[in-house]
């Protein structure tokens, strides 16, 4: 175990196998959010007060999910760059960050998008909403951070530093609807025991969930082989590269 | 098939949520590939590149 762990560690070792990885996440994905479409847009009933148009929760609550599940793993990337010095820890918060921020962009325009008909407002200042723009803007300045060093080293220790201070956002948006009055619903899917959603509406999410986290690994791992490959120019290993992205 | 894609009244909203998800991981998909083909080709002219000119000195000494 500790053997594999450590060959994982080694760029070469890792660019191999992370190329290996990307059609099992790939592919997956694919069947995962095809079926999620059909079953989110056709096979779903209509809402009872919402009609057709609660079929936006199929790719607004999966993209809320990794704006934060990809920060989260950005911050951890960075804190074990940071403690133990790991190159490949830094090129995974690397690859994660422009994902995450995509995803983050999404899950504000698509409840924008939401917003408007139901509650008759593209945008108000609550809790909810405010603490995932402050995401958004986490994102872009770790992203902005890490491109304003010409010593690639210095910008990875810096981006990660703000990565790390920018987890306290993340139980802020999770509690927000918790804490504070807000124009935005109380969780639907944190308490499984008792969901706020019948199973034949419930289901569809669940497969789309998967099915955007799969499509994360796949686009977060091709990325990070991107990242291998840019911090490790020069090296000999690189001759015998086979260039199939 | 009138009925589906008018969505209840709420088409707008609902076919440009899907519609922006999908241009989004479209082009999350190019970006990516981009990036690993741009990271591929820096990385080969780098490794390829003549040695700098400590490295030839060297060969002289």
């Amino acid at each position: 175990m500790w053997l594999w762990f450590h060959k994982l560690g080694s760029p070469p070792h890792f660019y191999r196998t992370a190329g290996r990885l990307i059609p099992w996440f790939a592919i997956p994905a694919a069947l995962l959010l095809v079926a999620g479409t059909l079953g989110g847009l056709v096979i779903a009933p209509a809402d009872y007060e919402q009609g057709d148009g609660f079929r936006i929760i199929y790719v607004h609550v999966p993209s809320a999910y990794l704006a934060m599940f990809g920060y989260v793993a950005m911050a951890i990337a960075a804190a074990v760059g940071l403690i133990w010095r790991m190159k490949l820890a830094f090129a995974f918060a690397a690859a994660c960050a422009p994902v995450g921020a995509a995803f983050t962009f999404l899950c504000l325009a698509t409840g924008s998008l939401w917003g408007k008909p139901m509650w008759g407002v593209w945008w108000d200042w609550d809790g909810r909403m405010t603490s995932m723009l402050v995401l958004l803007f986490l994102y872009l300045g770790v992203i902005a951070l890490r491109g304003a060093f010409d010593d690639a080293a210095k910008g990875d220790r810096a981006a990660a530093l703000l990565a790390i201070v920018g987890v306290v956002n993340i139980p802020i948006i999770k509690f927000s609807v918790d804490w504070w009055n807000t124009l935005h619903q109380p969780a639907t899917l944190s308490k499984l025991s008792a969901p706020s959603m019948t199973m034949d509406m419930l289901g569809w999410l669940l497969v789309m969930i998967v099915g955007h986290m799969l499509f994360f690994a796949a686009v977060v791992t091709l990325r990070l082989r991107g990242e291998v490959l840019l911090r490790e120019r020069g090296a000999r290993w690189i001759r015998g590269v086979d260039g199939r992205a | 098939m009138r009925e589906f894609l008018l969505m209840d009244g709420y088409w707008a909203y609902v076919w440009s949520s899907w519609a922006l998800t999908l241009a989004i991981m479209v082009w999350l998909i190019m970006a990516a590939r981009r990036h690993h083909r741009r990271a591929l080709l820096e990385a080969a002219q780098e490794t390829e590149a003549p040695l700098p000119a400590r490295a030839a000195v060297k060969e002289l000494s």
